[in-house]
C-alpha cells in the first residue's frame, strides 16, 4: 500500500533527537570463520533453564536439538556447529548468574542434522509449533519466546500486527541489513503470520533514517501490509513507544501489547521464522554488528562489520576476527565490551562469554570512553524530564530513591521505567539515573 | 576457566550500567554558555559606565569564586569552582549593581550570595532562591542609598571613576519616565551596570536558546505579561504618546530584561516542566507589574522573582508530569 508517516506526542517532545552513527550500514554480512569451540547457553530466553539432551562424547550436527524445557516461557536450544560435545560447562552472565552451557568442539565442517526437513505450516497451530521447533525468541533483545507471543487467546482481540524494524539503538545495523538482504522472506513472513493468525492489519515500522529499507519493503509489500516511516528518535524501537507511534495506542501500566490488541514482532524474528518454514533449519546462527567506531575515534580498535555468527561463539573469537589485539593477559586496547548497543547493552567482564540468540551487537570502547562519568550535583536543569519517553519525572524519582522513599517511588511510577537510558544520557551532571531506577524497581519488588 | 587462568588475566574490562555513552553537554559547559551570553552586557556596561564597571565585575566574580572555594573547604565538601557556577553568580550580581557602589559592598554581596543563599542550603542545585537576586535584595535593603545611586552613562572606558560623592546622580528611567525608547534599547541611560542595554541582553538570550541552555518560554511569558498588563492598564491615555510607548518603555527599562532572561531561567529555582515554567513566568510578570505600579520600590523584578522562587517547589508538585497511561487513581489500582 503506502508509506505512512507517523508522529506521536512523545516522539516530538521526548526522547533523544540526535543523529547517531550507523557505521556498518553498508557492511554486507560475512560469515565468521568457524570457531574451535562453541558454548551454547541453555538459558537464551526469559523462562527457565533448559535441560541438556546430550552428554559428553555425543556427536551433534548443525540444527540438532540439544536442550529443551517444558516451562511455558522457554524455547528449545539447537547446536550451531557439527562436532563432539565436550561437556556441560557454565558461564556467569552480566548479572553474575551462573548459566549452564553445552560446550561443543567443532569438526571444522558444518554437516547438517539428518532430522532437518521443512515443516508444513497451513494453520495457526502449526505456525505456533514451527516457532517453538525453531527455538525462536524475540531477537530484538528481550528474548520472549515467539511461540508464546503467537499463541494469544481470542479474547485479546488482536487486530494489529506491528513488525518492529525501528532499530533506534545507535550503531546497530543488523535489522537494517536483514531487511536489505532478505526483504522477500520478511514480506512473505509478515503476510503468512497475518493470514494464519487472522489479524486484520499489519504494519512494519522503520525509522526514517533508513530510506532504502522503507522503499524496498514498500515495494515488496504488494499491498498486503503498510510501511510506517517513524521519526528517528531514540527509543523509537521500545515496544511501548513503537505502539504509541505506529498504532496510536497507549499500553496501560502493568499491561502487555496484547491487552491493547497489538502483536509486536521483531523484523529479524519474522525473517528467521519464514526461513525456518522454508528450510527447516532452526535458529542456530544470527547476525551481529561489531562496532566501536563512533566511540573510539580516531583510533579504531576493531574493524567494524556485520558478521553471521554461530550462536554460542565466545566473544573473544568474534573480536579477534575483527582485528582486535588480544593476548593471554586480555585485550590490549579495548577497555570495555558491551553486549548490545551503547544505550541499553550490558558490559561484560569475561571475554569468553558466549553469544546468545538475543545478542545483536558487540560494542567496544577504548581507553578514553571506558572511564566512568564523574557525577556532580544535580542542577535541576530538567533535561531528564524532557527526555523521558514515558513522561516520568526522573529528578523526583532520583531523590525518592536516594531517600529510599518507597512510597514516593511507587507514586511517581518507577515501575513504568523502560530503562532506555535517555535520562542518564542527557544528564549534564552525569548522574546514574537509569541505574538507580533499575535498583529502585528491585527495591519495590522485594518489599 | 580455572583459577590459574583467571589470575593471569590482568587487563580488566570496565563494567558499568547502561547507557554507555553520554551527551557531551556537561554542567561546566552550561555555565560557560551562560557566561558567554552575559558577556555582551558586561562589555556594554564597561563602555557606558567606564572602567569602574569592569572593576566591580572583577571584584564580584573573584570574591564569589574565592568564597565558594573556602566555604566548601570549611564545610568539608569537594571543590566545585571548576563548574563555573560561582563565576556566573558573581557576574550576574555585578550586573545588577550601580556603578557607584563601594567595592566592599559588592564583595559583601557576592560573599552573602555564595555562603548564605547557595552553600548553606547544600550548594549547586539545592538553593531555593537565586543567589544573585537574593544578594541584590540584601544589599538593597541594607544600603538603600548606595544601591539607588545611579549615574548617567559616560560612554568612555577611560573616564574617571564616578565617585559616590560627586557623581552626577540621577533617577532611573523607571522613575523619571522620560527616556527615549532607542536609548533604553541600546542602554544609553542611567541604571545598574548590565540591565540598561536591552540589545546586549536579548543577544545573550538568543544565544542561550540556540545553545539549548534555556527554553524561551520563561523570558517570553514574563516580558509578554508585563507588556500586556501595561497595555491594559491604560497608562498612556491622556499623554501625547502612542499606545505602545508605555508597555515598550516598561519592558526595556529597569531590570526586567536581565531578570527575565538570566535570573528567572535559573535552573535550580525555576520549575521543571513547561506548564510549571509558564505559571512561574506568569506570576513573575503579574508581581512585577503590581510592584512597579503600586509599591514603594521602583523596580519589582528582583522581589517578584524571589517570591516565585519560593513558590517553585509547589508549582513543581502541581505540574509534575504523569506517566503516559499510568494508573494514578487509587480505586483503579486497587481493582487490579
Amino acid at each position: 500500500m503506502a508509506i505512512i508517516k507517523m508522529r506521536s506526542k512523545w516522539s516530538l517532545q521526548r526522547g533523544i533527537h540526535r543523529k547517531f552513527g550507523k557505521y556498518t550500514k553498508n557492511s554486507i554480512c560475512a560469515p565468521l570463520d568457524l570457531p574451535a569451540l562453541v558454548k551454547i547457553s541453555l538459558l537464551q530466553h526469559i523462562g527457565a533453564e533448559c535441560t541438556p539432551l546430550v552428554e559428553k562424547g555425543d556427536i551433534v550436527y548443525v540444527g540438532q536439538k540439544i536442550g529443551e524445557c517444558t516451562d511455558g516461557l522457554s524455547a528449545p536450544v539447537h547446536s550451531s556447529v557439527a562436532g563432539i560435545v565436550n561437556g556441560i560447562g557454565s558461564y556467569n552472565d552480566a548479572q553474575g548468574t551462573a548459566i549452564r552451557t553445552v560446550n561443543i568442539v567443532s569438526f571444522g565442517e558444518q554437516s547438517r542434522s539428518p532430522d532437518i526437513k521443512p515443516p508444513t505450516v497451513t494453520n495457526r497451530a502449526e505456525l505456533i509449533q514451527a516457532a517453538y521447533d525453531c527455538g525462536l525468541v524475540g531477537l530484538g533483545g528481550a528474548g520472549f519466546p515467539t511461540h508464546r507471543k503467537l499463541d494469544f487467546k481470542p479474547e485479546h482481540n488482536i487486530d494489529t500486527l506491528i513488525i518492529n524494524a525501528a532499530e533506534c539503538e545507535p550503531y546497530i545495523t543488523t535489522d537494517y541489513r536483514e531487511m536489505l538482504e532478505y526483504s522477500d522472506d520478511i514480506a512473505k513472513g509478515i503476510v503468512l503470520i497475518k493470514e494464519l493468525l487472522g489479524i486484520q492489519r499489519a504494519y512494519i515500522g522503520i525509522e526514517d533514517n533508513k530510506p532504502a529499507a522503507i522503499k524496498l519493503l514498500d515495494r515488496k509489500s504488494e499491498g498486503k501490509f503498510d510501511v510506517i516511516s517513524l521519526p528517528a528518535v531514540y527509543p523509537q524501537g521500545a515496544e511501548k513507544m513503537l505502539i504509541f507511534t505506529a498504532a496510536e495506542r497507549l499500553i496501560p501500566e502493568d499491561k502487555l501489547p496484547l491487552d491493547v490488541g497489538v502483536l509486536v514482532l521483531n523484523v529479524t524474528t519474522v525473517s528467521v521464522l519464514y526461513k525456518y518454514i522454508q528450510t527447516g533449519m532452526p535458529l542456530t546462527h544470527r547476525r551481529i554488528t561489531i562496532d566501536g567506531k563512533g566511540i573510539t575515534r580516531p583510533k579504531n580498535l576493531i574493524v567494524t562489520k556485520n558478521l553471521i555468527v554461530p550462536i554460542g561463539t565466545p566473544i573473544i573469537d568474534i573480536l579477534k576476527a575483527c582485528g582486535a589485539e588480544i593476548d593471554d593477559r586480555g585485550p590490549l586496547n579495548i577497555k570495555k565490551v558491551v553486549v548490545g548497543g551503547p544505550m541499553m547493552g550490558t558490559s561484560i567482564f569475561d571475554l569468553s562469554t558466549p553469544t546468545v540468540k538475543t545478542t545483536s551487537a558487540i560494542t567496544c570502547f577504548g581507553k578514553k570512553k571506558a572511564v566512568f562519568v564523574d557525577t556532580t550535583a544535580c542542577i535541576r536543569c530538567g533535561k531528564c524530564v524532557r527526555a523521558c519517553p514515558i513522561n516520568l519525572m526522573p529528578i523526583t524519582l532520583e531523590r525518592a530513591y536516594d531517600a529510599k522513599n518507597l512510597e514516593d517511588l511507587e507514586k511517581w511510577k518507577v515501575n513504568m521505567c523502560i530503562n532506555c537510558g535517555c535520562c542518564s544520557f542527557m544528564c549534564p551532571a552525569g548522574r546514574n539515573l537509569a541505574a538507580k531506577f533499575q535498583l529502585a524497581k528491585k527495591l519495590l519488588k522485594g518489599r | 576457566m580455572n583459577m590459574a587462568e583467571t589470575k593471569r588475566i590482568q587487563r580488566k574490562l570496565t563494567i558499568s550500567h547502561s547507557p554507555h555513552i553520554h551527551s557531551l553537554n556537561r554542567t561546566p559547559r552550561v555555565m560557560r554558555d551562560v557566561l558567554i551570553a552575559l558577556s555582551p552586557a558586561a562589555i556594554m556596561s564597561v563602555y557606558y559606565f567606564g572602567y569602574r564597571a569592569a572593576l566591580i565585575i572583577a571584584v564580584c566574580v573573584t570574591i564569589s569564586i574565592v568564597t565558594e572555594f573556602f566555604t566548601r573547604k570549611v564545610l568539608r565538601r569537594s571543590s566545585t569552582i571548576s563548574d563555573l557556577s560561582a563565576a556566573v553568580t558573581g557576574l550576574l550580581l555585578a550586573l545588577t549593581l550601580p556603578v557607584t557602589i563601594p567595592l566592599w559592598m559588592a564583595a559583601l554581596g557576592s560573599a552573602a550570595a555564595i555562603i548564605v543563599v547557595k552553600e548553606l542550603f547544600g550548594g549547586l542545585g539545592q538553593n531555593f532562591a537565586n543567589p544573585a537576586i537574593t544578594a541584590r535584595i540584601i544589599l538593597t535593603v541594607s544600603f538603600s542609598s548606595h544601591m539607588t545611586n545611579w549615574t548617567e552613562p559616560v560612554r568612555n572606558v577611560l573616564s574617571a571613576p564616578a565617585q559616590a560623592a560627586d557623581a552626577v546622580a540621577t533617577a532611573t528611567p523607571l522613575v523619571s519616565g522620560n527616556a527615549r525608547l532607542l536609548d533604553l534599547f541600546l542602554g544609553n541611560t542611567a541604571g545598574c551596570l548590565g540591565e540598561t542595554c536591552a540589545a546586549a541582553l536579548i543577544a545573550g538570550g538568543i544565544y542561550l536558546v540556540i545553545r539549548r541552555v534555556i527554553k524561551p518560554i520563561i523570558p517570553l511569558t514574563y516580558i509578554g505579561v508585563v507588556g500586556i498588563l501595561y497595555l491594559l492598564s491604560g497608562q498612556w491615555s491622556g499623554y501625547d504618546v502612542p499606545f505602545y510607548y508605555v508597555p515598550v518603555y516598561q519592558i526595556l527599562a529597569g531590570g526586567l530584561m536581565i531578570g527575565a532572561i538570566f535570573m528567572a531561567t535559573d535552573y535550580s529555582t525555576s520549575p521543571l516542566t513547561r506548564t510549571g515554567k509558564f505559571i512561574f513566568a506568569l506570576g513573575c510578570g503579574i508581581l512585577t507589574f503590581l510592584i512597579r505600579m503600586f509599591a514603594n520600590y521602583p523596580d519589582g523584578v528582583s522581589f517578584s522573582i524571589l517570591i516565585m522562587n519560593i513558590l517553585t517547589p509547589s508549582i513543581d508538585r502541581l505540574t509534575a508530569h504523569k506517566a503516559f497511561a499510568g494508573i494514578y487513581n487509587k480505586k483503579e489500582r486497587a481493582l487490579k
